[in-house]
């Protein structure tokens, strides 16, 4: 086990590196460079202006040593200055990275609880109208495109009835401290969290229920019944603990994408997470900035893929880790 | 003595503010109270000192303040500095700065700072204030609330160089002698306007309280203001319908929801505020190119464009058609013949005059929403019906910066600020020493006319203002006949407000310069 761990580790840091190199060629290879973008918001600049700022970001250097610079710095754990912000990398990254990762957990918590149990029910009462129901809302929240949801959401719970703030993670500039603000950021991540959860959702409701159907089937699951095992027994202990593996493959690859992937739920919801914080960065060639978002990003998903993997294990012990 | 009167209109106008405040408890302002409004984008930094954009300017333009401010007419009055002279030769400056200013640091504000911000900060950091040293000759500060300039020559944008926006008072003793850009202080602003920052969550909210030490007695009359980072354009429309917000600043929301919102009840809008930047918006046409270079087809295009229809469509009525090349808010604006009506057969005529071969066209839209993806379908529209067949590149931010700086393209949207007078704002666009590659703000459509230098240049130093107007006419007229780009419109961004917030825009600068004098109703 420990020396699956150390492998993974050092697997880790590999990739990250060859990633970073990977985005750094490829954010230097887009049109437009940051110094413009400064100057462009200022709504004026004269040729010295321009030349500083590309000497502050370092950009007057050769493609190579940039390059070079960066990733010497990278070694040693800095990820930059954003000349743009004003402030370090590290700082912007850690003031967002708690917010999106208390949405991106709620949201793969409610998809997986609410998606495993409705497709459990969905397969046990197999061709009966409950079924078509479940399957029925899944297909729809998976074919809604996502912002479209939000935004649905929004007008109906904040703009009609009024039960949940419309935007952002707490009431602004509050004095909650303590449990009053956990339940202020709670009532805050209703919306956010639930729709870009319905979304996954969807996804494990289909994919719990065919599993279930084919485990159903197997040899295994007629014996128990021979046997004389409850119904409730035989679906908890022998189907769903063999049918919830794809659920799990997949779930780890979600998670990954939940990171990223809630630039939109994010914009919509004014929720101030580190997605809209690499859109803005791509949008202002902020370089530094963006490769650390890319970066913490990238370690986010390589240690979901690690936890998935351990996952596996406790579900099933007889999957081997190497 | 030229501008003794001003101030002699102002003081009039401040009593008669404060008699009929007396006269009806209505406009009596209430104290405390918190202003929530939107800002939009998030503000890169609040450290105008360097970082000089749009959200920038309107959050942190109540915790710096310059000498002075300018009303709706672009006249001079007082903030920081008291009084001003004007020597009769219009080349010294006398300043006298207030007594008893502190910034919100404790520290007490004289012309120390000023002269640390006038000669060693702005001409480091900021280029609109390189162009103003450029006719100083010298700087003094004979005593401790003193500052005399003295020019090289007559200049007359100088008395409206000493705005907020272009040249805030920054403290001496936290910026002297360290690297500017990454002063620490830039992240904790220090001024001695009415407000400071008390919080910055970055991406939520920006929460400014009432500065305790604020030199002007009984201000600000609000406790607090919070500026919502919102994102998305519908969502800050969701903001002012569920009124978490009660100001949306202009430019907020896409213009197509201003005549929805402003339809309901309790709220107010106003255009006023943008008297001083006088946001023009123009085509740039790529003089260097076929068919561009010749007049004829840029007259041609100038009579193909609707622009009526595109202020009343696109721009639900806001704004104003362009007469020209200057803001009609700004000094020495002229309308002066020839104008261009919508005439699309007299743009066919000139076209097959020129024998044009129907070479179709790039045309690239401003990234700035989707009022501006709209306009280049319009203008796309118009030119393909006269037989010019257009293509639109869509591209973002970045993208459009590197285009236009790099002049690849042949019709490009665009607007420029004016900055409160044509030599600060306009004459970049048209004048020969202008024409930089890598610079999207300056002369990037290629036009040049060694007459029109020449009057530009003899415009910002003519000693009077009758021999400004009567260059400045001149130099309108020239340029209405050669169209070296097609104006479209004077942009108008209204602010869209709870009618129970009170003296929200005091100055041409808009909201950024005024929310000292903010009150809201109980």
């Amino acid at each position: 086990m420990l020396r699956f761990l150390i492998g993974r580790v050092v697997k880790i840091v590999i990739i990250l590196f060859a990633i970073t190199v990977l985005n750094f060629c490829l954010i230097h290879m887009a049109p437009g460079d940051p110094a413009l973008v400064m100057a462009g918001e200022a709504g004026d600049a004269d040729p010295q202006f321009i030349e500083d700022l590309r000497r502050q970001f370092g950009l007057d250097q050769p493609f190579y040593v940039q390059l070079w610079t960066y990733l010497a710095h990278f070694a040693q754990g800095d990820l930059g200055y954003s000349y743009r912000q004003q402030a370090s990398v590290a700082s912007l990254i850690l003031d967002r990275l708690p917010a999106t990762l208390i949405l991106s957990i709620s949201a793969f918590v409610i998809s997986l609880a609410f998606g495993v149990l409705a497709g459990v029910v969905a397969a046990a009462r197999q061709g009966r109208w409950s079924d078509s129901i479940i399957s029925t809302v899944a297909l729809l929240f998976y074919a809604t495109p996502l912002f479209w949801m939000a935004l649905m959401a929004v007008l109906l719970f904040s703009v009609n009835f009024g039960w949940f703030p419309a935007f952002g993670y707490e009431t602004a500039a509050s004095s909650y401290t303590g449990l009053a603000r956990a339940w202020d950021i709670a009532q805050h991540l209703v919306l956010p969290a639930v729709t870009l959860g319905l979304f996954f959702m969807a996804t494990y409701v289909r994919i719990t229920r065919a599993s279930m159907l084919e485990v159903n089937r197997l040899d295994f699951v007629k014996t128990a019944r021979a046997k004389g095992l409850k119904s409730s027994v035989i679906q908890r202990r022998h189907v769903l603990r063999n049918a919830i593996l794809p659920v799990v493959t997949l779930a780890g690859l979600h998670a990954g994408q939940l990171v990223g992937g809630a630039v939109l739920i994010e914009t919509v919801f004014a929720w101030p997470g580190i997605g809209r914080l690499m859109f803005e960065a791509l949008q202002s060639r902020d370089y530094n900035l963006l490769l650390g978002v890319f970066t913490v990003s990238a370690a986010l998903v390589l240690l979901f893929n690690l936890f998935t993997d351990l996952v596996y294990r406790v579900v099933d012990p007889r999957i081997r880790l190497a | 003595m030229i501008y003794s009167t001003a101030l002699r209109r102002g003081a009039l106008a401040l009593l008669l503010c404060l008699s009929a405040g007396v006269a009806t408890a209505q406009d009596t302002p209430v104290e405390g109270g918190r202003l929530d409004l939107v800002v939009q984008p998030e503000p890169p930094s609040l450290f105008i000192g360097i970082t000089t954009n749009g959200p920038s300017l309107l959050v942190a333009g109540s915790i710096y303040e310059g000498l002075l401010r300018y009303n709706d007419k672009l006249e001079p009055m007082p903030s920081l500095a008291e009084s001003w002279e004007v020597s009769d030769d219009a080349l010294t400056y006398t300043f006298h700065l207030r007594q008893g200013v502190k910034f919100s640091d404790g520290e007490p504000f004289s012309s120390k700072d000023a002269m640390f911000t006038f000669t060693k900060l702005l001409p480091e950091t900021n280029p609109k204030w390189r162009e103003v040293m450029r006719h100083v000759e010298t700087i003094d500060a004979p005593d401790d609330h003193t500052v005399v300039f003295k020019l090289n020559a007559p200049y007359g944008p100088f008395i409206r160089s000493f705005a907020y926006t272009l040249a805030p008072m920054i403290p001496a003793h936290l910026y002297e002698g360290t690297d500017f850009a990454k002063n620490p202080n830039n992240d904790n602003p220090v001024g001695t306007g009415p407000f400071e920052l008390k919080e910055w969550k970055k991406g939520a909210y920006i929460d400014l309280v009432k500065n305790p030490d604020y030199w002007a007695a009984g201000k600000p009359h609000l406790d607090e203001v919070v500026y919502h980072v919102v994102p998305d354009a519908a969502s800050r429309a969701t903001a002012f319908e569920t009124r978490t917000v009660s100001v949306l600043p202009g430019g907020s929301v896409e213009n197509f929801d201003i005549p929805r919102l402003a339809k309901e009840e309790g709220v107010c809008t106003t255009e006023k505020g943008w008297e001083y930047n006088a946001p023009m918006s123009f085509l740039w046409l790529n003089n260097r190119t076929a068919p561009m270079d010749n007049v004829k087809f840029r007259q041609a295009v100038m009579y193909a464009l609707n622009r009526p229809l595109m202020q009343k469509v696109v721009w639900n009525g806001y704004g104003k058609v362009a007469s020209g090349p200057i803001t009609s808010t700004i000094p020495f604006y002229d309308k002066v013949d020839p104008q261009y009506d919508y005439d699309p057969k007299k743009a066919k005529e000139l076209l097959k005059e020129i024998g044009y071969d129907g070479k179709p066209l790039r045309l690239l839209p401003l990234p700035y929403g989707e009022t501006w993806q709209r306009w280049a379908e319009v203008v796309k529209q118009n030119l393909s019906a006269v037989g010019i067949p257009v293509e639109i590149e869509s591209t973002d931010v970045a993208g459009w910066n590197q285009k236009t700086s790099q002049w690849d393209y042949d019709i490009a949207f665009t607007y420029l600020y004016e900055n409160g007078d044509p030599a600060l704002g306009v004459a970049r666009n048209y004048i020969t020493s202008q024409i930089t590659k890598g610079n999207p703000f300056a002369n990037v459509e290629g036009y040049s006319n060694a007459d029109i230098d020449k009057w530009f240049d003899e415009a910002a130093v003519a000693a009077s203002d009758d021999e400004r107007q009567a260059l400045y006419t001149k130099i309108q007229t020239k340029l209405q006949e050669d169209v070296p780009v097609a104006w479209l419109q004077e942009l108008s961004f209204p602010t869209l407000y709870d009618c129970k917030v009170h003296d929200l825009v005091n100055t041409g600068l808009g909201i950024g310069n005024s929310l000292g004098d903010t009150w809201i109703e109980k």
